[in-house]
């Protein structure tokens, strides 16, 4: 289990790049998972909304994007999402395919909301 | 509400210092390989099957993680190599900083082939880079031969699959073959090797693959150089 780990890194990814934009609130996590990135999303949620609570960074949200295993045929060159372990071309019937994505663990954007000019806090940082 | 495009990976300080570590193994010559396994599919004994193998004067040093004791590191000093054990006090898996640290003042010699076994568990380790040249995951015969299938991550991330105590072969309902297929399902350029730290049987093609990828590092390296 180290997806609290995981979900720390993610938070600290997300805050350091909030902190590029003074007085935006941060709102939505963005996070593309693979299938193959050895993280399962229920703990992951988990430590993620512990974390959130902690820090005092809630209502924050954590969308996430699954993305299942693609592999690319070395002979047709036909980019395909692989079902139930299958990595044959479903093109060209070659066994010859390579693995393109599937261990994704990357934040691929932030919502942020921006703070009205007079409100508190909207000046700091 | 505004988007702001992140693309960053999660563990990029993790990945940052890995590339660092990597970079210096190879300008150093050093073979790095990551060993992962559940527990008790031995690591530990594979090791010191194969420091035993190494001739008195070989420039090999070897970090051993565990969540809590010395025991690792006691039984792998026997062989005269300089060992040193991280312990991470509850985390399940070493990272990139902990190799960091435990090489900054350590070994006292220099060294060419550094193992790195980390904590005993088949999933967490698989999203860590530590610099290694390539992974290796054990899996003995008395585990289920559809891991691959439920821990995909680390067989897709390891260049060999050692299959450990196949002398208990004839007492388990294990099929080698069953196992084999389905790590090449993940992975099909994965590597086997299939061996016994009891009997010794497969520990040579073991220390082949080794000596292959020394060599193969040597040769880039000299490529570099020229």
């Amino acid at each position: 289990m180290h997806e609290l780990g995981i979900a720390t890194a993610v938070l600290h990814e997300a805050r350091q790049e909030a902190q590029r934009h003074p007085g935006a609130r941060l709102r939505k996590i963005r996070l593309r998972l693979g299938e193959l990135s050895g993280v399962n999303e229920e703990a992951l949620r988990f430590g993620f909304e512990v974390l959130a609570r902690e820090s005092k960074l809630e209502p924050l949200q954590l969308e996430i994007e699954n993305c299942p295993r693609r592999q690319r045929c070395r002979l047709c060159k036909l980019t395909f999402t692989v079902a139930n372990y299958d990595l044959t071309c479903p093109g060209c019937g070659s066994a010859q395919t390579e693995f393109v994505s599937g261990d994704e663990l990357e934040v691929a954007s932030l919502e942020m909301e921006e703070y009205e000019p007079s409100a508190p806090g909207a000046q700091s940082s | 509400m505004s988007q702001v495009p992140l693309e960053r990976k999660v563990l990029s300080e993790n990945d940052r210092i890995a590339a660092a570590l990597r970079g210096r193994f190879a300008a150093q010559g050093v073979l790095c390989l990551n060993l992962i396994s559940s527990p008790g599919s031995g690591k530990t004994t594979l090791l010191e099957r194969t420091l035993e193998a190494l001739p008195a004067g070989a420039r090999v040093a070897v970090l051993t993680g565990d969540i809590q004791t010395e025991n690792d590191a006691a039984r792998l000093r026997r062989f005269g190599f300089p060992v040193r054990q991280i312990t991470t006090g509850g985390t399940c898996h070493l990272d990139a900083r902990m190799i960091e640290r435990a090489l900054a003042e350590w070994p006292p010699e220099p060294f060419d082939l550094l193992f790195v076994e980390n904590v005993g568990n088949l999933v967490c380790p698989a999203s860590y880079d530590l610099g290694e040249a390539a992974k290796v995951v054990v899996l003995s015969v008395t585990e289920g031969e559809d891991k691959p299938l439920k821990y995909p991550a680390i067989f897709l991330k390891s260049q060999l699959l050692v299959l450990s105590k196949i002398d208990l072969l004839p007492y388990v309902p294990f099929d080698i073959s069953a196992a084999e297929n389905n790590a090449r399902r993940i992975h099909p350029e994965i590597g086997v090797v299939r061996l016994s730290c009891l009997t010794g049987a497969g520990l040579n093609t073991w220390l082949e693959w080794i000596e292959e990828r020394r060599r193969a590092l040597q040769a880039a390296r000299a490529e570099l150089v020229t």
